[in-house]
C-alpha cells in the first residue's frame, strides 16, 4: 500500500482529521453490503456495466435470430426448436413473435443497454472519480437507482418467458395497438409488464440522474472549476439534465396508456371497430401518444450518445497526446445540442398526418441539430491531426465511433427534410441511420469506455491484441451490416416486415439481406472476444500500473484498488484544465490537474498562475 | 445436439485462454509491453488505411451494384421533385463522408507514435471553429428552403377536380370507398360498421347511396387524385412506393395525401420491360403479426378506361339493397332511384366492354 502512495502524484500528504473513509483497506461489511446492496459508486458502476453487458448479449441473440429470418427466409429453423418451442411451427418463425423479438431488440438495446449500461457504469464510475468527490451526493439513492434498474430488468425479463410473449408494437408501442389487447397477442399481459417494468426503469433513471447533476454541483474538489471539468463530466452532466426533463414524460404517455388499457379511458382511442366490436371510446388521439413519447424518444437518443462522445472526448485526447481541440465548442455544442433536442421531436412524426405547418417548423429545427453535431466531429479530427497517437483498443474504438457518428449523422440530414422523408420514413434507411449514429456509436463508445477504465475498475490490463482483433472483426462487422441497409431503404424496403416475398416490388435483394444477416451473426460472435477478455483479464490480467495510459485526469490519483473513499487521506486539488498534453516546454507530454502552475513554470502560457492560496484549513470533503 | 454446442463452447474458452496466456508470455518474453507503443500501433495504423481503401471501394461498389435494385424513376408529379432533393441532398452528403473519412482514417497512418515526436499543443482556433460552423450552416439553410418549397407544394390542399379514393386500413388488408357517380364520399360512421359494411358508410346522408367498394385501387393517369384515409383498428400507413407517397393511416383522425400520377400501369411495364408489372401499396406502421402481408393492388389507367372501370362499378347500395333499412324514410325514394340508375349504367358499361372485347377478338 504505502508503495503506491509514493508513486501518488496526488500528493495526498494526509495532513488533517481521519474521517472514516481512510481505512478503506480494512472496509467493514458483510459480502452483502460490499457487493450486492453497496452504496459504493464504483460498485454499483459495475453492477450496472454486468447487467448491461448480459441484457447486450440478450438482445444480440435476438437480432441475431430475427436477422436468420430475413436473410434466409425459406431456412428450417427446427433446430432452435428446443429453445424457442411453439415459436417454431413446421420450422418457420411466427411471424408474431418476429414482431416481439423486434421490439425487445429495440426496446432492451435502447434503454437496458445504451441508457441504464452506459450512463449507469460510466456516470457513476467517473463521476466523483473525475470531479474529486469521495462518492455520489446520496450513495443511498445510487443503491436504490440500480435496485430500481434491477426490478425492471427482472419484469422485463420475465415478460418474454409468459405464455402470449413479450410486447410486440415495436419498441415506440404506439397505441392503438399497444392498448388494445385484442388487437395482438404481445398486446396483452406482455404490453402491460412491459409499462410496468419502463415505469420502474423510469424511477431508476431520475433517481441515478438527480444524483449525477447534484453531485457534479456540489461535491467538485477544489480547485475544479466548471471550466476545468473533462469533457466526459459535461456530457455526463447534460445527459442527466436531458433525463430529468424528458422521462417524466415518458412516464405520464405510459401513464395514460395504463389508463386506457385498464380503466376504460380514452386518451389514445377513438372510433374503434375491431373484432366484430365497435369500442366506445371517442375522443382520444393517438398522435397524441406520440407526441409525448417523442418528446422523450428523441432527447433519448441524446441520452445514449452524449456519454459516449464524452468518453471518446477524454480517450480521443489521452491518446493523441493533444488537448482536445475547442474544449469550449465542444461545450457549446453539448448545450445547444442539449437544447435543442427537445424541439426536434415530431421529426419522427412528418406523415402522421399532423399538420404540414408544423412539419416545416420541425424540419427546420431538426437541420439545425446538425451544426452542433458537425462541429463536434470536425474537432475530433481536428484533435487526431498532428497528434503522437498511441493505438489502445479504447483508442481504437473511440476513432470507429467517430466514424459512425459522421456517416450515420449525415444520413440525418436527409431524412430531416420532411418532403424527402416521405419516401424514407419508415424504411430501412432509418434503420441504417440510427443504428449507425445512435446504436452503434454509442456501443462504440461504451466499449472504449470499458477498455480505457478497466484498470481503474479492476486494477488490471484488459488482453490489447484481443481487443485489437475485437475492434477490426467490429467494426468491418458493422459497416458490412448497415452501409447496405441505406440502399435497401433506397428500394423502399419497409422496416419491421416479417418478410418481403408478398409484394413485387420488395422481391428483390434476397442476396443482399443474406449477406447483411451473416455479417450480422459473425459480429455478434465477435463480441464474445471481450465478453472473454473482459472476465478473463478481471482474474487474469496483467497488473495495472498507476496511470497506465498517461492521462491527466483524477481518477488515476488514486490507488490501484480505490477503496470506498476513493482517495487514501485529502482530496487532491486541482490547479489546471484536464487537457495539457504535450504542451510545450513540459518534459512529459502530460501534465496531470493536480500539478501547480508553480511546479511547471518552463511549460505555462500566459497568465496561468496559481490563485493566492487563502489561508483556509481546506476542508477534507466528506 | 445442445449439449454437443455447450462442450464445444467450453472448450474453445479453454483453448481461447491458453492462446491469450501464451501470447502475454510472448510479448514479457520480447518486452513489448514496456515500449509506449511497438509494431502493433504501426499495424492498426495502418489498417485504418487498409480500411479507408476498403469502404470508399466498398462504397462506389455497391452504389452502382444496388443501382438495379432501386425503384424506377418517380410515377407521380411531386416524386420527381422529392427524388431530386434526395439525390441533391445526398450527393452533397457523400462529398462530406469521403472528405472527413479519407481524414479520419489517414490521419492515424500519419501521425501515429513515434518516440521522438511531440504532438503539437492545439486546444483552439476561432477562425477555423467559426468557419466549420458557418459553412454547414449555409448548407443546411440551403437544403431546408429547398425541402420546405417541395414539402409546401405537396402538402398544399388537393385541387376541387381531384378524383377521390378513400382508403381504410384494418387488421390486416385495405379497403377501398369510391365516391360513384357524384364524386361525392357520403359520410361515414365508426359505430355502423358491420361484416358487409365494413367501412361503416352511413347512409342517412344521401352521397352514400352511390359509394362503391373495390378490391383494388384504379386511378387515371395526369389527373390530380386525392386519397382519403383512415384506420379501422389500429395505426397503419399507406405507402405506394413508386409514387413516393406515404401517409399514416389513424384511427379516429382521418388523413389525407393528395398527388398526379404520371405514368399508367401499361407504361411501366415498357419502362420496367416487366410485363407483369403492378403497382403496390404497402403498409408501413407496424399493426401486428400480419403486417408485412398488407399488400393493395393500385392500377393506373389512361382516362377512357378509367371512366369505363369506374362506371362498371356496383354500387354497395345495389349490391346489397338490405341495406336500404338503413337510409332514413325520407330519403328512401332518391336511395332506389340511385340503385336503379347504378344498375344501368353499370349494366351498360359490362356491355360495352363486353362488345369491345367482342369486337377485338373479331
Ligand atoms: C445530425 C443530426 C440528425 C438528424 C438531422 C436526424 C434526423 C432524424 C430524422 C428526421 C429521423 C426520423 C426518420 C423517420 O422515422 O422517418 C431520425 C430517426 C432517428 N434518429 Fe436521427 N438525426 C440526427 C442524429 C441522430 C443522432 C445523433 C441519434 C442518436 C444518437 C439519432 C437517432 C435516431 C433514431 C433512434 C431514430 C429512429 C427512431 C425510430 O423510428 O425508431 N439521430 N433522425
Ligand atoms: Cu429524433
Ligand atoms: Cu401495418
Amino acid at each position: 500500500m504505502a508503495s503506491i502512495e509514493l508513486h501518488n502524484p496526488a500528493r495526498s500528504v494526509d495532513t488533517h482529521g481521519h474521517d472514516h473513509h481512510d481505512d478503506h483497506e480494512h472496509e467493514e461489511g458483510t459480502f452483502l453490503t460490499k457487493y450486492i446492496f453497496s452504496q459504493d459508486h464504483k460498485v454499483i458502476a459495475k453492477q450496472f456495466l454486468i447487467s448491461g453487458m448480459i441484457w447486450a448479449i440478450l438482445g444480440g441473440t435476438l437480432s441475431s435470430l430475427f436477422r436468420l429470418q430475413l436473410g434466409f427466409p425459406d431456412m428450417d429453423m427446427s433446430i432452435l426448436k428446443p429453445i424457442l418451442g411453439g415459436w417454431i411451427e413446421d420450422g418457420k418463425l411466427n411471424p408474431e413473435f418476429y414482431l416481439a423479438m423486434v421490439t425487445m431488440h429495440g426496446t432492451i438495446m435502447v434503454f437496458f443497454v445504451l441508457t441504464a449500461g452506459l450512463s449507469g457504469t460510466f456516470s457513476n464510475f467517473l463521476i466523483p472519480l473525475q470531479i474529486g468527490a469521495r462518492d455520489m451526493a446520496s450513495g443511498f439513492l445510487n443503491m436504490l437507482s440500480y435496485w430500481f434498474f434491477f426490478a425492471s430488468s427482472v419484469l422485463m425479463m420475465w415478460s418474454m418467458f409468459i405464455e402470449t410473449g413479450p410486447a410486440s408494437g415495436g419498441w415506440v408501442i404506439y397505441p392503438p395497438l399497444s392498448a388494445l389487447p385484442q388487437a395482438s397477442p404481445g398486446s396483452g399481459t406482455g404490453m402491460t409488464m412491459w409499462l410496468f417494468s419502463m415505469a420502474l426503469f423510469i424511477v431508476s433513471s431520475l433517481l441515478g440522474s438527480i444524483n449525477y447533476v447534484s453531485t457534479v454541483i456540489n461535491m467538485r474538489t477544489k480547485g475544479m472549476t466548471f471550466s476545468r471539468l473533462p469533457l466526459t463530466i459535461w456530457a455526463f452532466f447534460f445527459t442527466a439534465i436531458i433525463g430529468i426533463l424528458s422521462f417524466p414524460v415518458l412516464f405520464s404517455a405510459a401513464l395514460l396508456l395504463i389508463f386506457d388499457r385498464s380503466l376504460g379511458t380514452s386518451f389514445y382511442l377513438s372510433e374503434i371497430y375491431i373484432n366484430g366490436e365497435a369500442l366506445p371510446n371517442m375522443g382520444g388521439s393517438p398522435i397524441l401518444f406520440q407526441h409525448l413519447f417523442w418528446f422523450l424518444g428523441h432527447p433519448e437518443v441524446y441520452i445514449v450518445i452524449l456519454p459516449a462522445l464524452g468518453i471518446t472526448s477524454e480517450i480521443i485526447a489521452v491518446n493523441s497526446r493533444k488537448p482536445i481541440f475547442g474544449y469550449k465548442a465542444m461545450i457549446g455544442s453539448i448545450m445547444a445540442i442539449t437544447l435543442l433536442s427537445f424541439i426536434v421531436w415530431a421529426h419522427h412524426m412528418f406523415v402522421t398526418g399532423m399538420n404540414p405547418f408544423l412539419g416545416s417548423i420541425f424540419m427546420f429545427l431538426t437541420l439545425i441539430i446538425a451544426i452542433p453535431s458537425a462541429v463536434k466531429a470536425f474537432n475530433y479530427i481536428t484533435t487526431l491531426w498532428r497528434g503522437n497517437i498511441v493505438f489502445t483498443p479504447a483508442m481504437l474504438f473511440s476513432i470507429g465511433l467517430v466514424s459512425f457518428f459522421i456517416s450515420g449523422g449525415l444520413t440525418g440530414v436527409a431524412l430531416g427534410n420532411s418532403a424527402i422523408d416521405i419516401q424514407l420514413h419508415d424504411t430501412y434507411f432509418v434503420v441504417a441511420h440510427f443504428h449507425l449514429v445512435m446504436g452503434s456509436a454509442a456501443f462504440f463508445g461504451m466499449v472504449a469506455g470499458v477498455y480505457h477504465w478497466f484498470p481503474k475498475m479492476f486494477g488490471r490490463m484488459m488482453n490489447e491484441k484481443l481487443g485489437y482483433l475485437h475492434f477490426w472483426m467490429t467494426f468491418v462487422g458493422i459497416y458490412c451490416i448497415f452501409f447496405p441497409m441505406h440502399y435497401t431503404g433506397i428500394a423502399g424496403f419497409p422496416r419491421r416486415y416479417y418478410s418481403f416475398t408478398t409484394y413485387d416490388t420488395f422481391k428483390t435483394f434476397g442476396d443482399l439481406n443474406a449477406f447483411i444477416s451473416t455479417a450480422a451473426i459473425i459480429t455478434f460472435f465477435a463480441q464474445f472476444l471481450l465478453v472473454f477478455n473482459f472476465f478473463y483479464s478481471i482474474f487474469r490480467g496483467r497488473r495495472a500500473p498507476l496511470n497506465p495510459w498517461r492521462s491527466n485526469t483524477l481518477e488515476w490519483t488514486t490507488p490501484i484498488h480505490p477503496g470506498h473513499g476513493n482517495w487514501v487521506g485529502e482530496i487532491p486539488h486541482v490547479f489546471r484544465w484536464p487537457y495539457d498534453y504535450s504542451k510545450p516546454g513540459a518534459e512529459e507530454d502530460f501534465i496531470m490537474q493536480t500539478v501547480p502552475y508553480s511546479e511547471t513554470t518552463s511549460s505555462n502560457l500566459e497568465g496561468e498562475v496559481d490563485p493566492v492560496e487563502e489561508e483556509s484549513s481546506s476542508k477534507v470533503h466528506a | 445436439m445442445f449439449y454437443l454446442i455447450i462442450t464445444a463452447l467450453i472448450l474453445l474458452l479453454v483453448v481461447a485462454g491458453l492462446l491469450v496466456r501464451a501470447q502475454v508470455l510472448i510479448d514479457i518474453f520480447t518486452k513489448s509491453s514496456s515500449k509506449r507503443a511497438g509494431l502493433s500501433n504501426q499495424i492498426n495504423g495502418f489498417l485504418f488505411v487498409v480500411f479507408l481503401v476498403f469502404i470508399m471501394g466498398g462504397f462506389v461498389w455497391i452504389s452502382i451494384w444496388a443501382r438495379k435494385y432501386y425503384l424506377p424513376d418517380s410515377a407521380s408529379v411531386h416524386g420527381v421533385w422529392t427524388d431530386n432533393q434526395f439525390w441533391v441532398t445526398m450527393s452533397i452528403l457523400s462529398v462530406v463522408f469521403v472528405v472527413t473519412h479519407i481524414l479520419l482514417f489517414t490521419f492515424p497512418y500519419i501521425y501515429q507514435f513515434k518516440e521522438n515526436r511531440k504532438a503539437l499543443f492545439y486546444p483552439v482556433n476561432h477562425r477555423l471553429e467559426f468557419i466549420w460552423t458557418v459553412i454547414p450552416a449555409i448548407v443546411l439553410s440551403l437544403l431546408v428552403f429547398n425541402g420546405w418549397k417541395v414539402w409546401s407544394a405537396i402538402t398544399k390542399e388537393a385541387p376541387e377536380n381531384a378524383v377521390v379514393v378513400e382508403l381504410v386500413g384494418k387488421q390486416f388488408n385495405w379497403l377501398v370507398r369510391y365516391p360513384g357517380k357524384d364524386s361525392k364520399l357520403g359520410k361515414h360512421n365508426y359505430l355502423k360498421t358491420d361484416e358487409l359494411n365494413t367501412v361503416g358508410i352511413d347512409f342517412t346522408d344521401r352521397n352514400s347511396f352511390d359509394d362503391y367498394m373495390a378490391g383494388e385501387v384504379h386511378i387515371p393517369v395526369n389527373k390530380p387524385v386525392l386519397f382519403k384515409i383512415r384506420a379501422r383498428d389500429v395505426l397503419h400507413s399507406v405507402f405506394a412506393p413508386h409514387f413516393r407517397l406515404k401517409m399514416d393511416a389513424v384511427p379516429g383522425m382521418p388523413t389525407k395525401f393528395w398527388f398526379i400520377p404520371t405514368k399508367t400501369t401499361s407504361d411501366m411495364k415498357t419502362i420496367t420491360g416487366n410485363p407483369e408489372f403492378t403497382y403496390e401499396i404497402a403498409c408501413t406502421e407496424v399493426c401486428g403479426p400480419g403486417h408485412f402481408g398488407m399488400r393493395l393492388k393500385l392500377v393506373v389507367d389512361d382516362e377512357d378506361e378509367f371512366d369505363a372501370w369506374n362506371k362498371s362499378q356496383q354500387s354497395f347500395l345495389a349490391k346489397n339493397p338490405d341495406y336500404l333499412k338503413s337510409v332514413p324514410d325520407n330519403l328512401r325514394k332518391p336511395a332506389e332511384q340511385s340503385i336503379v340508375e347504378n344498375r344501368k349504367i353499370t349494366g351498360l358499361a359490362v356491355l360495352k366492354t363486353l362488345s369491345k372485347s367482342v369486337a377485338k377478338t373479331n
